[in-house]
């Protein structure tokens, strides 16, 4: 496939291993913001590959993970009604809440229905008139556009039996708030390409001046990430700090315009929190007033839900980059993909999922194969 | 989430307001929304999220990146045997 496979050249792998090879001399802490791009890293064993020199960390960018845990109880308090119809992107079935989810909704007879596109909630929301739809709206700047034009489409139609509870996460707070920290250990960023696909890169200048760290967009790909990698390894040993592009083919500075113009007509910035991180201060994307009743919160009145996270799951310091999946005493033994305790175990983006499939040690999976499966506690 | 494929559009059409685009993925076509892309149009590659284009393949900057790359990759080639990890410093 065009404009994939090149980017899956081993001999371009290579290649880049080499240079970067000769180029590092001291070691360096890097992150990468996004879960898709941590899962290319763990599949083609990056990490592994790398320089020794060279430790990667993992970022909070997995909107799945980071969707607060009010968020999926109030998903699931509106999934039980009886005339609701809910539409989800696939990944968030399994995502505990306090209690329950959204799976085991489903299970017990709850209109559950994973859509590849928002556009599909629109379809059935036109089709089931009878029925209250309501799209589990989640994401990053990548997927506000498209969740704004939902919102947008419907209101125009006055498509009365929609509405949209929304998650929204913005990534330059959550990465301020990550070099704010004293325990902070990470020298450079690569930044998301498709989030900066929308936004640009714009928004790092000023976060590469403040706390003189390198930010650098990468692709998805494992030669785009080899690639962002050398350049910032390029500019730590040369001592510049600044923001640049290597996702060259999808990126520009200004991103796209379009789509950041609907996103501002539809949502306004607002402070959010962030599943196992906290309140970050205007990290979040909430909707105007005037789409209050496309406002699932408002339609629904479950502004004010609050809600308790289990203490076992580590999930806060994982996708802050303070520990590792393994490093979790429940990874793989009480905590895998159909028993999780967190978020990051069952996103397709989480950096527990991806460890789990591609890192998981032989001794444990053997061990976590004999335990009883853990059930989540009852209503 | 942030799962984007590129896609080539092979036509294009309004439907409610909406430009859509008829998008080749490798083996399978989409109906793609448009709408973010007013620049791209047939024959153009663009990248796709939950149905939406988000951009249009810059084909000049990938060309040429590609070709720093290659020669990159045929400069190492021609330097060593294969692939070696060096301590350095």
């Amino acid at each position: 496939m065009k404009y994939l496979d090149e980017y899956r050249d081993a001999r371009l792998a290579r290649a880049l291993l080499a240079e970067l090879a000769k180029r590092v001399t001291r070691p360096w802490v890097l992150m990468e913001i996004c879960g898709g791009q941590t899962h290319t890293l763990m599949r083609y064993g990056i990490d592994e590959l790398l320089p020794s020199q060279i430790e990667l960390v993992h970022g909070p960018g997995c909107p799945v993970c980071v969707t607060a845990l009010e968020t999926i109880d109030k998903a699931i308090h509106i999934a039980s009604l009886p005339d609701v119809t809910l539409v989800s992107y696939g990944d968030m079935l399994r995502v505990p809440g306090s209690h329950s989810d959204l799976f085991r909704v489903k299970a017990a007879g709850g209109d559950l229905r994973i859509a590849y596109s928002p556009m599909e909630a629109l379809k059935v929301a036109r089709a089931n008139p009878q029925r209250r739809v309501v799209f589990l709206g989640i994401g990053f700047e990548t997927t506000a556009p498209p969740n704004a034009m939902v919102v947008w489409q419907a209101a125009r139609e006055g498509l009365g039996n929609f509405s949209m509870l929304a998650s929204h996460f913005l990534v330059p707070p959550a990465i301020r708030l990550l070099l704010k920290s004293p325990t902070n250990r990470v020298q450079g960023f690569i930044a998301p390409g498709h989030v900066c696909t929308i936004m640009g890169y714009r928004q790092y200048d000023e976060l590469c001046r403040e706390y003189h760290v390198p930010i650098v967009v990468g692709g998805f790909e494992p030669v785009d990430l080899l690639e962002a990698i050398s350049m910032l390894v390029a500019q730590l040993e040369e001592g510049r700090a600044e923001a640049e592009n290597q996702y060259v083919r999808s990126v520009g500075y200004e991103g796209n315009r379009p789509a950041q113009e609907l996103m501002e007509r539809v949502f306004e910035v607002g402070d959010r929190k962030w599943r196992g991180i906290g309140m970050i201060p205007q990290s979040g994307l909430r909707l105007r007033e005037e789409f209050a009743p496309y406002d699932a919160e408002k339609v629904f009145g479950v502004e004010d839900a609050t809600a308790e996270e289990p203490a076992e799951c580590l999930s806060a310091q994982v996708l802050q980059g303070l520990k590792k999946p393994v490093d979790c005493p429940a990874f793989a033994v009480r905590c895998t993909p159909e028993t999780p305790l967190g978020a990051p175990m069952v996103s397709a983006e989480g950096a527990c999922a991806a460890y789990y499939q591609y890192r998981r040690p032989r001794e444990l999976s053997a061990i976590s194969s004999q335990l009883p499966a853990k059930t989540p506690s009852a209503p | 989430m942030c799962l984007a494929v590129p896609g080539k559009i092979l036509e294009t059409k309004e439907e409610n307001g909406s430009r859509l685009g008829r998008v080749q993925f490798g083996g399978i076509t989409r109906l793609v929304h448009l709408d973010f892309v007013p620049e791209a149009g047939v024959g153009d590659y663009v990248i796709v999220h939950v149905g939406f284009a988000l951009s249009k393949v810059n084909a000049e900057e990938a060309q040429r990146t590609y070709e720093m790359l290659e020669e990159m990759g045929m400069l190492d080639e021609s330097q060593d045997s294969g692939f070696r990890s060096q301590d350095s410093g």
